[in-house]
C-alpha cells in the first residue's frame, strides 16, 4: 500500500507542528493549575489569556466573550440548554434546521421532552434554508434560533448574516454551530449579529477535546457544568491549558493563511469534482455548487453502497467518509441527504471527501483514478446497475 | 472491523454474475434499506451445478453473498435448504452484530431462488413454505441475535 491519502478533514485534522510545539510546555513544565496563587500558575493563566485573545480576534469578538469548553458538542449543548433554561420565562420555542449536527438535533429532542417546542426548518435541494420560512416560524414565544454556519456533510454555507439580521429584528437570540466553518471561512460575530457561536479545535489542525463558545456580552445563559469558578463561573472544571493553547495557536494560523488556503482548497476541490463528473457516469454532487466549504466534496454514486466504497478506497490507502446507513449502524442513511430530498437508495451511495491543506493535486488525481475503477467494480456486482444496463445489451 | 475472510471475499468475491436461463432466480432486500441480493441457480436433478450472484450493499453483504454461493455450489438442494445465516457468518470468521442481517439476507436469497425453481418446475422442496421473506422482519430479527 502507498502512503495514506487522508481526505476526511471534516471528521478531524492532524495537529499542526507549530500548534503542538506551543502546547508541549504546558503538559510537564508549566503544569500549574491556573486557579492557584503561586508563580507556576501564572504561566498557565497568561497562556490561557493569550489563547482567549487569539480566538476572540479571529471571529471579531471581545476577549471576555470567549468561553473554553471540552469541544464542539459541549459548546452546542451548552448554548441550547443554557439559553433555553435561562430564558424559559420569556418563551419556550426554539427554531433550528433538519440538517444540524446531532449535537444540536439530539439536544433539541431532549429539550422537547422538557417541554420546549422546536421547529425544524426544511432546506432546499442544495441544503439552504429559506429566510422567509425562518421569519414565518418566529413567534412571540421564540427565544432562540440555532442554525449551523456550514454543514459538515454537504458543506453548504447558510446566509448567516441575513439570519442574524432577522434574529435581531425580532429580538431572538441567534446561535450558530460553526464547528466546520471556524478556520475555513471569514467570521465576524458583530457584523453577522451572532449571539452565540460554537467551535472545535480539532477541525482546524488543533487538538481534540477542546473548543469554545462565544457568548455575546449580556446574553442570558445558564452554565452547563457546575463546580468551580473557572471561565467567570460559567464553565466549571480545571482548564485544559495545553488544549486551550493549541486552539489559540491553531485558530491564529488558520486566519493568518485563510485566503491562500481557501484559494488552494477550492482549486483542489474543483479538480476533484471535475475529474469525477467527467469520468464517472450516474454521479451527483451534493450541496451547493458555490456556497460550500472550500475543502468539501460530497457525491452520490448511483447503484452502489457507500460503505463498500469506503472499504475499497481504504484498500488503496484513501480515507473518506459516507452518509450510508451501513456506516452509521442504523437503517437510515444520513438525515442531511434525506433532507435535501434524495431518495434512500441514492443516499446510501454517498461519499464525502473533505480536503485539507496537506492534500496535493497528485493525490486528487490518484483518488479520481482509483474511484473510476472502484465504482465500476461495485456497479458490475450490483443488480440495480444491471437493470440500467439492460437496455444496452 | 471486519475479519480478513470478509475483506478477502469483499475484494475478491466468488461467483459474481448472472446465469442465462437460470433454473431459479431469487431477489431479496430492498434499495431503501441499502441492500439487495439477487441469486441465480443452475440445478441438475438434485444438484446445484452453478450459482451466481449480484449484490447492492455494503462490504459484508457482498462477502456474505460470495460465501453463501461457495457453500452451496455443487451441493444438493436439500443441503442448500439447510444452510443457515449463522453458517455463512461462521464461514466468514464472524460478522459484527449490526451486520448479521447481511448473512440472513444471503440465506434468504438462496431460499428465494429455490422457491422460484420450485414454482417453475413444480418440484416440491421441503421447508420452503415456512420461509418469511419480509425484509423489515429480517432486520428486526437480525438485531435480536
Amino acid at each position: 500500500m502507498n502512503k495514506m491519502i487522508y481526505m476526511d478533514h471534516s471528521a478531524t485534522t492532524p495537529v499542526k507542528k507549530e500548534v503542538l510545539e506551543e502546547m508541549l510546555p504546558y503538559f510537564s513544565e508549566f503544569y500549574g493549575n491556573p486557579s492557584s496563587v503561586y508563580a507556576l500558575s501564572n504561566h498557565s493563566r497568561l497562556a490561557i489569556d493569550k489563547a482567549r485573545e487569539r480566538v476572540a480576534k479571529a471571529i471579531g469578538a471581545k476577549k471576555t466573550e470567549i468561553f473554553f469548553t471540552g469541544g464542539g458538542s459541549e459548546a452546542d449543548n451548552w448554548a441550547l440548554k443554557g439559553v433555553a433554561y435561562k430564558n424559559k420565562d420569556k418563551g419556550n420555542h426554539i427554531i433550528t434546521t433538519k440538517i444540524e449536527h446531532h449535537a444540536i438535533l439530539h439536544t433539541c429532542e431532549y429539550l422537547e421532552q422538557q417541554g420546549f417546542q422546536v421547529t425544524y426548518l426544511d432546506v432546499d435541494e442544495y441544503g439552504m434554508i429559506s429566510l422567509e420560512e425562518l421569519e414565518k416560524a418566529i413567534t412571540e414565544k421564540t427565544i432562540l434560533i440555532s442554525i449551523m454556519f456550514a454543514n459538515n456533510e454537504i458543506g453548504t454555507i447558510q446566509p448567516v448574516k441575513e439570519i442574524g439580521e432577522l434574529a435581531k429584528k425580532h429580538g431572538v437570540l441567534f446561535h450558530t454551530d460553526a464547528v466546520q466553518a471556524v478556520g475555513s471561512l471569514p467570521i465576524d460575530v458583530k457584523e453577522m449579529n451572532i449571539d452565540l457561536l460554537s467551535m472545535s479545535a480539532h477541525k482546524l489542525y488543533g487538538p481534540k477535546g477542546v473548543g469554545a463558545l462565544y457568548i455575546r456580552q449580556g446574553t442570558k445563559i445558564d452554565p452547563l457544568i457546575a463546580g468551580g469558578a473557572q471561565e467567570k463561573n460559567k464553565r466549571a472544571g480545571t482548564e485544559n491549558t495545553p488544549g486551550i493553547v493549541g486552539l489559540g495557536k491553531a485558530i491564529e494560523l488558520a486566519y493568518e493563511h485563510l485566503e491562500e488556503n481557501t484559494t488552494y482548497l477550492i482549486s483542489l476541490r474543483e479538480r476533484l469534482i471535475k475529474g469525477i463528473k467527467e469520468r464517472i457516469p450516474y454521479v451527483r454532487l451534493n450541496g451547493h455548487p458555490e456556497k460550500r466549504l472550500p475543502g468539501n466534496a460530497n457525491f452520490c454514486f448511483q447503484f452502489i453502497e457507500g460503505e463498500a466504497l469506503l472499504l475499497s478506497l481504504d484498500m488503496v490507502g484513501i480515507a473518506g467518509s459516507s452518509g450510508s446507513a451501513c456506516t452509521s449502524g442504523s437503517l437510515d442513511p444520513s438525515h442531511v441527504l434525506l433532507a435535501i430530498g434524495l431518495p434512500h437508495e441514492i443516499a446510501h451511495g454517498s461519499l464525502r471527501l473533505s480536503l485539507g491543506t496537506g492534500n496535493t493535486e497528485e493525490e486528487v488525481d490518484f483518488a479520481v483514478e482509483k474511484l473510476v475503477g472502484i465504482v465500476d467494480r461495485l456497479r458490475m456486482m450490483s443488480p440495480l446497475y444491471e437493470k440500467v444496463q439492460g437496455g444496452n445489451k | 472491523m471486519y475479519s480478513e475472510k470478509v475483506m478477502e471475499h469483499f475484494m475478491h468475491p466468488h461467483n459474481v454474475g448472472e446465469i442465462e436461463n437460470a433454473d431459479g432466480v431469487g431477489e431479496v432486500g430492498n434499495a431503501k434499506c441499502g441492500d439487495i441480493m439477487k441469486m441465480y441457480l443452475k440445478i441438475d436433478g438434485e444438484i446445484i451445478t452453478d450459482v451466481k450472484f449480484k449484490t447492492f450493499g455494503c462490504g459484508s453483504a457482498i462477502a456474505s453473498s460470495s460465501m453463501a454461493t461457495e457453500l452451496i455450489k455443487g451441493r444438493t438442494v436439500k443441503e442448500a435448504m439447510e444452510l443457515t445465516n449463522k453458517a455463512v457468518a461462521d464461514a466468514l470468521d464472524g460478522l459484527p452484530p449490526v451486520k448479521m442481517h447481511c448473512s440472513v439476507l444471503a440465506e434468504q436469497a438462496i431460499k428465494s431462488a429455490l422457491l422460484d425453481y420450485s414454482h417453475k418446475t413444480g418440484v416440491k422442496i421441503e421447508g420452503l413454505e415456512d420461509v418469511d421473506f419480509d425484509d423489515e422482519h429480517l432486520h428486526d430479527h437480525a438485531d435480536e441475535e
